[in-house]
């Protein structure tokens, strides 16, 4: 036992010593974390291993054994990938059976979408009011790029494919589920016993059934209670469907964020004055949206992949695209490469998300202990 | 606290708050039993009792983040009832703090105290800003402005939920035990913020268990067990003279350390 008198320093003088040396820095990191022991030493020398040779394997088909130039397959002898299917294909996989001279109608929706996101995604962006307005209006010059009248050509939505679509898909139905997902995570939790009971049957319902029987009866069942000659567009059944799928999970996830709001704010809004609406607009969905960021992302990135379900009712988007294009005899037996390439573009998409998603938490973090 | 003579009463004749006949339940259980309390305009009501006797109940009834059953609530002549009109005019003029601040921490010291005055007073920004950092100053702590609740101490915070419910420009001030759940250190902050905002004559319904700030302060004691106001009196008397024995036991506990 040491005493006070033992002490190299009198009580409270007490300099800031550094850490010992090796227990910080690089030196430090790789003894705690990868050879602290015998057998993780072993270990991290086995994982090493594997590592290098899988990574091998991959090079060799992606890039080094891959054959990037030619005409027809009769290229491909290298024993790696015959990337040359993706460059024939380009163009179908990026904007399905539109017409080609029209595409480029549907690269301006691309760069003007780049600029209609931006202002969601960043608040601190210049002139962020007027690139708002862009973006509310957005929806409506894309619809008339693509499908035209007024002096573009029509161009009907059965033809709207490949990454085309899937981004139309996708974005509609993100931008669409979040607000009805917070109004059905409002009404489930309201006083009100109807608003209640219409909010709990719906999202119930929908959540206990499959997305391709939503869609299937969007698609072929709808119009049989419709009368005659009254006819939605099959794209736009599609996507009414998948936004209603998805808005019912976004609700629940929003429930959990509003539960883990402790009461407290809920009585300091009130006794403030404010009202429901303000309350919930100022106080409460601010902070539990900010809790339930990855669920939230989760049902995005879920919601973005599951638009894949559409070919079922015969819409040709990135996935369907791609099955055309396996099935193509002047390419044959070339569906790994294919794929490979279709999940690429997703990865790049949902990765992207992610990305975003953890970086709207850093900087949403105020560093609150209630 | 920083200063030891008893304050002089601002109390008028005029009425803010009154409650007659005022009963509540919990599903079965009886919570308040006939409350009969007026409350004069510049007076300052301390009210104590042991946990479960109602008190925060009875409080949280003034402002309506409890609903009562029977009897009538009237704040600054407006009655309380389910209408929703009447009860945002009266949570407009009556602040509130609690023993946990409940302080919004996704928005700033600043924003909490702005927030109120810009979206049920409809103040200019500016203004809103301005008056904002006057209570700030008087609750001492304009330079924490722009961090957020999380980075301040407890005594900090509550000073910035007094701030915050000053901006509203309250004529009653209603505290829910608003040290209990600070540290020794930081009580003192709070309760010099809270004598001071006494000597500039508002109406305050305070339910603590300091005594001292009871004496000094309080034109009157309220005494609650069970549901019930037991006894009320003024201070010196409450504690020199109590007249029930269920009084006289509970002072006996506070008091004896």
């Amino acid at each position: 036992m040491s005493s006070l008198t033992d002490q190299k320093y009198a009580p409270g003088e007490h300099p800031d010593l550094p850490p010992p040396p090796g227990s910080i820095g690089v030196v430090g990191w790789l003894r705690h974390r990868l050879f602290s022991s015998v057998g993780n030493t072993i270990l991290t020398i086995l994982a090493f291993f594997f590592l290098y040779k899988v990574g091998n394997a991959v090079i060799f088909w992606v890039f080094t054994g891959a054959t990037f130039t030619g005409d027809t397959q009769d290229a491909c002898t290298q024993g790696g990938a015959c990337w040359l299917v993706i460059g024939d294909r380009f163009h179908q996989f990026m904007y399905g059976l539109y017409p080609q001279e029209e595409y480029w109608r549907a690269n301006i929706v691309f760069v003007l979408m780049v600029f209609a996101i931006a202002p969601l995604l960043f608040d601190k962006l210049p002139h962020r009011g007027m690139f708002l307005i862009f973006s509310a209006l957005f929806p409506f010059a894309a619809f008339y790029l693509l499908s035209g009248g007024w002096g573009l050509e029509t161009v009907d939505t059965a033809n709207w494919g490949g990454m085309l679509l899937t981004l139309v898909l996708g974005i509609t139905g993100i931008v669409a589920s979040l607000p009805i997902g917070i109004l059905l995570a409002l009404g489930r939790r309201s006083n009100m016993p109807i608003v209640r009971t219409l909010c709990v049957c719906f999202i119930e319902f929908i959540r206990g059934v499959p997305l391709i029987t939503i869609l299937f009866m969007a698609s072929n069942m709808l119009p049989l209670f419709l009368p005659e000659g009254v006819n939605f567009d099959k794209l736009l059944r599609a996507l009414i469907g998948v936004a209603l799928f998805s808005s019912a999970y976004m609700a629940e996830v929003i429930r959990g964020g509003l539960q883990a709001i402790p009461k407290g704010q809920y009585e300091g809004a009130d006794a403030m004055g404010l009202s429901y609406w303000q309350s919930m607009r100022l106080i409460i969905l601010p902070q539990a949206l900010r809790i339930v960021i990855p669920g939230i992302v989760n049902t995005f990135i879920g919601l973005y992949k599951d638009t894949t379900l559409v070919s079922i009712i015969g819409l040709f988007d990135l996935l369907g695209i791609a099955q055309v294009a396996v099935a193509d005899v002047k390419w044959r037996g070339l569906a790994p490469e294919t794929y490979a390439f279709i999940a690429l573009l997703f990865f790049i998409s949902c990765f992207s998300m992610s990305r975003y998603s953890l970086w709207l938490e850093n900087k949403l973090h105020t560093g609150h202990k209630r | 606290m920083s200063n030891t003579n008893v304050q002089t009463s601002k109390k008028t004749d005029e009425v803010a708050i009154q409650l007659k006949g005022v009963h509540k339940w919990y599903g079965q259980f009886h919570v308040l039993k006939n409350i009969n309390l007026t409350v004069g305009r510049g007076e300052r009501i301390v009210i104590c009792g042991p946990s479960g006797s109602g008190k925060s109940t009875m409080i949280r009834c003034i402002n309506r983040l409890e609903e009562h059953q029977q009897g009538d609530i009237i704040v600054d002549n407006i009655e309380l009832t389910g209408n929703l009109k009447n009860i945002e005019a009266i949570r407009r003029e009556v602040g509130m703090c609690f023993q946990h601040f409940n302080l919004f921490p996704h928005l700033t010291v600043l924003e909490n105290c702005t927030l109120a005055p810009i979206f049920v007073r409809k103040m200019p920004k500016k203004e809103a800003e301005e008056i904002a950092m006057h209570y700030l100053e008087r609750v001492k702590i304009p330079e924490q402005a722009d961090k957020y609740p999380g980075q301040l101490s407890g005594g900090q915070q509550q000073r910035v939920a007094i701030a915050r419910s000053l901006c509203m420009n309250p004529r009653v001030m209603l505290f829910d035990e608003p040290t209990s759940a600070l540290d020794p250190e930081m009580i003192a902050e709070v309760l010099d913020t809270m004598i001071e905002l006494a000597d500039t004559g508002m109406t305050m319904i305070c339910v603590t268990h300091e005594m001292g700030f009871a004496r000094k302060v309080a034109d009157r004691v309220i005494f609650m067990d069970a549901g019930e106001i037991i006894e009320e009196n003024k201070p010196e008397e409450f504690f020199n003279n109590p007249q029930s024995d269920r009084t006289k036991k509970f002072l006996s506990q506070i008091l004896a350390h």
